[in-house]
């Protein structure tokens, strides 16, 4: 047992299951729908004749098994629903869990949501003081650390205001100053970096790099995959409720966006059922480097390629011209054609669109693919919403200046400048 | 360093006081919330808190003791009026502000860990300061009536106590239920209004007939007021019958709030 003293938290075979009640009317000779009665709360009222409560089990978490070295950053990643927030929630003792157990060495802080129990009647003062004993501080400790939080919020002048006068701003960042000065030995962090100015932001970056300096723990679970990317050293990804992999962070957020190519991803294939008409259909699309290699995301210091494979059934009256359409965040970012001439053969083509390093942003983009004659005027197919790819970006790239968040825009293109 | 397991709960355990101890300073501040807001907004603030024992034992006072004449074993209508408030007050009272405590802090509960109990405890804080309020109103009136001091007066503290252990285990009770059917919210008021009548506050025990006083005496709040009301004015101390009653209710309420507590409480957070 040596070793566990290294060991912040453990887990082995957690799990969470919901009962998923459904009340369903059913047949009086019908016996086989629904489970076994459910007592509910009210242990004298059986279910039985014509209602009865079936019941479902929905594993939100199953037998999730790791180990969070002392000192460490560990980022927990996975889609919506993954049960990202289930295990959290376990961990912080909001919710208990169904399976399993998790020993955790040492005092826990948990910021599930930044600025739960201000009370907006109240003055800074007095929701410091509650905020902190509600995160489980002593108020001793909190009169010790309490010129740290205010100078940390940038709060003083306001201090004995109510909070409901408080800008959001201000707000957020009393909540976060509180959480951040728990001194836990335990820091578990649900998105909170997600609030706040850039330069805020900056600050509770550089707070949480403190917390692991002093040789604390960090459970980190974000969408941001940047700042994930950046922050932690080991990673773990949830699917399903399952854990798939556990391992340095580059390479589970690697195959994090590989798994995510299979629902919405980066490559399309229409061969089972190619849309278009009797003179052009389209067979697929993919993304790919200039080796011709399939990736399953796209770096933005990189040149990479967006690939349509279709087919010419027939010999049309004009030529069959590409076109792509790009869209980000519901917008359309930008259409792109080519200027030479399309073959006109008969059989599969490829056609290639070459996105130059450092030209698009980064973030998601959805691409419609079309291809149409001039004249007489016709399309022959527009493939919507089923090809998508994610641009990333290193956190730490010098053309950020800092930012940890997104920059916003829809392209980023490194122009020229003139400095004088 | 501390340890913390998580692990599925199965029996019934009892509350973990240490922790609530070591959260002592959280349960302060929320009590102080629940206060605060109550006073903050008005304008007369404490003098609310006066009236509102006071104006109904006048009114009672006047209607039953002077008009209708009901008996008062000897002693000013108003007084047997306002000691049987006092208790009341404090039992009805916490039930009524505190039954709905976890429903109205949810969003506390669904994302911060602390122990539970903190919520409903904090909801009764102010129904002390009431209470607390209410006994200096007692006694400026049992200076003003000339009432004297005795021994029997030792014996407040406990009944108040009493009082207060009993709405806490029906509190628990209904604020658990509160969560899974908002009916109680409705029930409660009018279940509380329906107990009054049953309880010998504003009329005292002795206007029951004899042949249903066993009957009546099984109400356990029926030992709670005339106990606390026999405390301070003195006279003739309640039957067996009903100091038993109220015992039993006491540990009752206690007992079945605090394993329906516990129950509710495993599952709150994916309730709300």
């Amino acid at each position: 047992m040596s070793e566990s003293s290294d060991i912040a938290i453990t887990v082995r075979s957690l799990g969470k299951s919901y009962k998923i009640g459904h009340l369903e009317t059913v047949a009086a000779d019908d016996t086989s729908a629904g489970g076994a009665p459910q007592r509910g709360i009210w242990p004298w009222r059986r279910t039985g004749g014509r209602q009865r409560l079936s019941s479902e089990t929905f594993w939100a978490l199953r037998d999730v098994d790791f180990d969070v070295p002392r000192g460490k950053v560990f980022g927990v990643i996975g889609r919506n629903g993954a049960g990202k927030s289930t295990l959290l929630k376990i961990l912080s003792r909001i919710t208990e869990p169904s399976t399993g157990m998790a020993e955790i060495r040492g005092r826990v802080g948990s910021l599930l949501e930044v600025g739960t129990g201000f009370h907006p009647e109240f003055s800074g003062r007095e929701n410091i003081y509650l905020n902190g004993t509600l995160l489980g501080m002593r108020r001793r400790q909190i009169d010790r650390v309490f010129d740290a939080i205010v100078d940390f919020a940038e709060v003083h002048r306001f201090i004995d205001t109510p909070v409901k006068r408080y800008s959001s701003g201000m707000y957020v960042r009393l909540a976060f100053a509180v959480a951040a000065h728990l001194e836990p030995d335990i820091l578990i962090i649900d998105e909170v970096l997600a609030v706040g100015d850039l330069q805020f932001q900056k600050k509770c970056l550089g707070k949480m790099k403190d917390v692991t300096g002093q040789g604390r723990t960090v459970l980190f679970v974000s969408h941001s995959l940047t700042t994930v990317n950046s922050l932690c050293d080991t990673c773990m990804l949830l699917e399903n409720g399952r854990v798939t992999q556990i391992g340095p962070t580059e390479s589970v957020t690697a195959s994090y966006f590989a798994s995510s190519e299979e629902t919405s991803g980066s490559s399309l294939d229409l061969r089972s059922d190619p849309p278009g008409d009797r003179f052009c259909r389209m067979v697929g699309a993919r993304m790919v480097d200039r080796s011709g290699e399939s990736l399953s995301y796209a770096h933005i210091d990189r040149e990479f390629g967006l690939e349509m494979t279709y087919e010419l059934l027939e010999p049309s009256t004009g030529q069959v011209i590409p076109n792509f359409h790009f869209f980000t965040a519901g917008q359309c970012a930008f259409i792109t054609s080519p200027r030479q001439e399309s073959p006109v053969t008969l059989g599969r083509h490829r056609a290639t669109v070459w996105l130059p390093a450092r030209f698009l942003n980064e973030g998601t983009y959805s691409v419609n693919f079309a291809a149409t004659t001039p004249m007489p005027q016709c399309c022959h197919f527009h493939v919507q919403d089923q090809f998508c790819f994610q641009v990333i970006e290193d956190l730490h790239d010098e053309a950020r200046h800092g930012a940890v968040h997104k920059v916003p825009g829809a392209v980023r293109p490194q122009l020229n400048w003139s400095l004088h | 360093m501390s340890v913390t397991r998580i692990q599925p709960r199965r029996r019934f355990s009892f509350f973990e006081w240490k922790e609530i101890v070591e959260y002592r300073d959280l349960l302060y501040f929320l009590s102080l919330r629940d206060i605060q807001v109550r006073y903050k907004q008005t304008s007369l603030g404490v003098v609310w808190v006066i009236l509102q024992p006071l104006v109904p034992a006048i009114i009672f006072a006047v209607l039953f003791g002077n008009f209708a004449r009901l008996p008062s074993n000897g002693q000013p209508y108003l007084l047997m009026v306002f000691t049987g408030l006092i208790p009341w007050s404090l039992f009805s009272n916490t039930i009524g502000r505190a039954g709905g405590s976890l429903v109205g802090n949810s969003n506390l509960l669904s994302k911060i860990y602390f122990p539970r109990l903190i919520i409903p405890l904090a909801a009764m804080g102010s129904v002390v300061v009431d209470g607390l309020v209410g006994l200096m109103v007692l006694v400026v009136l049992l200076a003003l009536f000339g009432v004297g001091l005795g021994w029997h007066m030792l014996a407040a503290p406990f009944f108040l106590l009493a009082a207060f252990l009993m709405g806490l285990g029906l509190t628990l009770v209904v604020a658990s239920l509160n969560v899974y059917h908002r009916d109680f919210g409705y029930a409660v008021p009018f279940a509380l209004q329906a107990w009054n009548y049953l309880t010998p506050i504003v009329y005292s025990s002795s206007l029951i007939p004899e042949r249903w006083l066993f009957l009546y005496s099984l109400n356990p709040t029926v030992g709670l007021i005339e106990g606390f009301r026999w405390s301070i004015l003195g006279g003739v101390p309640i039957t067996t019958t009903m100091f038993l009653s109220m015992l039993t209710g006491l540990v009752g309420s206690l007992l079945i709030g605090m394993a329906v507590f516990q129950r509710i409480e495993r599952g709150f957070a994916d309730i709300v």
